[in-house]
């Protein structure tokens, strides 16, 4: 399907589309920042899932002697106030924050986008309540509300992303419900109930695809904000428990004490954070262009 | 083709749909904790019949409630007082899941060809999900049949994998006619399926519509505020006035004969491409009055030029002027 879009222009330019290699060197060189998005999110989730094997050293494997250990020689980035590699951290770190941005995201989206549809749809007595409900939620702000969840649910990886995932759920509902009221309304989700279609089908073949632009972006944007309220909640020991190494903690932790005598300690985490969540949107952007088929040719 | 049907309004015959007394009033919310107080009459009290293989033109002007009928009828909206008949079946109360086997023998034709298809589905797929969710025929016969009935439209085969935004609006109306044929349907409701045409591909667009009915006895029911379409393509016509039928006749008859006055006004701003013709000319003055409050009487006497005291207290009833043309006027 896809590849007739472009065929014309790819015998232009002499090529051949012929293998799914050859279709994501198309797309690459067509959205050149979204490649660069996609190979940094591709490093990271590389270095995380082998982590063991690409980290130099253990990364909670303390050594009294290598305290604040500067960058280079045996430390590449340095290493933190109790001698653990810094590099093998943030290595080890990747596996952490990304699974727990994205489990974050994945759930507290799915549950968004599960009462968003079903509020625009049946409207009535289940929206005014879920609304209000909503309100409720995001009248406090994502952190205080991730707090008191984890607070309540007590630290641990499983606990942190329903803390995080949870807040999330009114903002991805808001936008799916709004984009549901109007899009309920087209001619074409009419034309599919005069042909005898299910309120599902509608549901899911008509109105979800038509929504995926505005909530591609929004995952996007909120995979950043997931990994930041890691961080914090990390900091304030809500988070994922020491001594599993998070970005977010390794940032937080030495900023307070150490930015001034072992800036490396900030720089390294924080320049991950960056580059994850840069790469996150960049991908975001090009992936929501390649999924609209108006935006192919 | 476009000569009027032989059978005329109100004979024995059976019609194929048969429309009495069909009301769809919607509420309207004055305030966030107060009760729906008013009401908007869209469509209040209308009967009309169509035939196998015969077109009824319902004309009127914007928000009279033409629409609001075709959507009525094909209980996309529900009725709030009448029947609706299909084949002699009484579908006015069905549940969903009985209106399913009877929305293969009713489709829909949209006025707007841009927002009626799914810019998210290949053109090919648009037509080819009626016939998945009908369970007709395994993978290899429906794309087969997508593939006749786009060529019965007059589109390529290969334009199947396009996706909506490639057609021009006259492509994509044929997609739309096609979605509409691919049930095989007895009665297709177009709801200004033209009007958002360039004039060269309404002309295109009508003729297609007629040949598919001469080839598949379909019956439309067409709805236009242009009469010239109207004229071309319709055996007889209902005009509306908000949300009544105030003239229901064979075409001929209601062009060379137009009894009710607001016939007569939109009969007169049909453009006549001669300027050397000279004709009488009734304007009518104002706007459609609001159908939450419509006029006492006769709805028509706002705007009226024969308008009598009596016009302004009774509400004149539809009542037969001459064989087949039933007019809804005081004056007749």
């Amino acid at each position: 399907m896809v590849d007739i879009d472009h065929h014309a222009e790819l015998a232009k330019a002499g090529a051949h589309v012929t293998t799914r290699w050859d279709r994501v060197l198309f797309y690459a060189s067509r959205y050149p920042l979204g490649a660069i998005g996609a190979v940094i999110m591709i490093v990271f989730v590389f270095s995380a899932v082998f982590a063991d094997v690409l980290a130099p050293k253990d990364p909670v494997q303390t050594l009294a002697s290598a305290s604040l250990h500067a960058p280079g020689g045996d430390f590449l980035m340095g290493a933190d106030m109790m001698g653990r590699d810094m590099l093998s951290r943030i290595i080890h770190g990747a596996r952490i924050s990304l699974t727990v941005g994205v489990a974050s995201i994945l759930l507290g989206g799915s549950i968004g986008v599960i009462i968003g549809l079903m509020s625009g749809y049946l409207l009535g007595w289940f929206d005014l309540l879920m609304q209000r409900l909503i309100d409720i939620m995001q009248a406090l702000p994502l952190l205080v509300l991730a707090l008191v969840m984890a607070a309540s649910l007590g630290p641990s990886l499983e606990n942190t992303v329903i803390a995080i995932s949870i807040p999330l759920v009114p903002n991805v509902a808001r936008v799916v419900r709004s984009s549901t009221l109007s899009l309920r309304e087209m001619p074409f989700v009419e034309a599919a109930r005069a042909a005898g279609m299910s309120e599902l089908r509608v549901a899911l073949r008509h109105v979800l695809p038509n929504i995926l632009a505005p909530l591609i972006v929004l995952f996007t944007a909120q995979l950043g904000a997931a990994i930041l309220v890691e961080a914090s909640l990390s900091f304030l020991g809500l988070g994922v428990p020491e001594p599993h190494p998070s970005w977010g903690r390794m940032l937080s932790e030495s900023a307070a004490e150490y930015v001034r005598v072992a800036p490396w300690l900030v720089i390294f985490p924080g320049l991950a954070i960056s580059l994850a969540v840069f790469g996150t949107n960049l991908f975001g952007d090009a992936l929501r262009d390649v999924l609209d088929p108006r935006q192919r040719n | 083709m476009t000569e009027p049907a032989q059978t005329s309004v109100g004979t024995g015959e059976a019609p194929l749909l048969d429309i009495v007394n069909l009301k769809k009033h919607f509420p309207v919310k004055k305030g966030f904790l107060s009760r729906g107080v008013s009401k908007v009459y869209a469509v209040d009290g209308i009967s009309f019949h169509i035939n196998q293989g015969e077109t009824l033109g319902l004309v009127g002007e914007s928000g009279c409630g033409k629409s609001t009928v075709g959507r009525t009828v094909l209980r996309l909206l529900d009725p709030t007082e009448g029947s609706i008949k299909l084949n002699g079946r009484d579908i006015t109360h069905l549940n969903k899941a009985d209106m399913r086997p009877v929305r293969r023998e009713m489709q829909i034709i949209f006025q707007d060809p841009y927002s009626s298809l799914n810019p998210r589905m290949s053109a090919g797929d648009i037509v080819e999900e009626l016939l998945i969710v009908h369970g007709i025929g395994t993978a290899p016969e429906r794309k087969q049949r997508v593939a006749e009935l786009f060529e019965r439209v007059g589109l390529r085969k290969a334009q199947m994998n396009s996706f909506p935004h490639e057609f021009s609006g006259g492509q994509r109306q044929r997609i739309g006619i096609a979605r509409a044929l691919a049930l095989n349907p007895q009665v297709i409701i177009g709801d200004e399926p033209v009007s958002a045409l360039d004039v060269s591909i309404q002309a295109q667009v009508i003729n297609l519509l007629m040949d598919l009915q001469a080839e598949l006895n379909l019956s439309y029911l067409f709805i236009a505020h242009d009469l010239a379409v109207v004229e071309h393509i319709s055996h007889r016509i209902a005009v509306m006035y908000l949300g009544k039928i105030v003239e229901y006749t064979d075409k001929k008859t209601l062009f060379t004969n137009p009894q009710h006055p607001y016939t007569e006004a939109l009969l007169s701003a049909v453009p006549i491409p001669d300027p050397t013709i000279k004709r009488k000319k009734t304007i009518l003055q104002g706007d459609v009055p609001s159908p939450i409050q419509p006029p006492s009487g006769c709805h028509f006497h706002t705007r009226c030029p024969y308008a009598e005291a009596q016009c302004k207290i009774d509400v004149p009833v539809l009542k037969a002027y001459g064989p087949g043309h039933m007019v809804s006027c005081h004056l007749r």
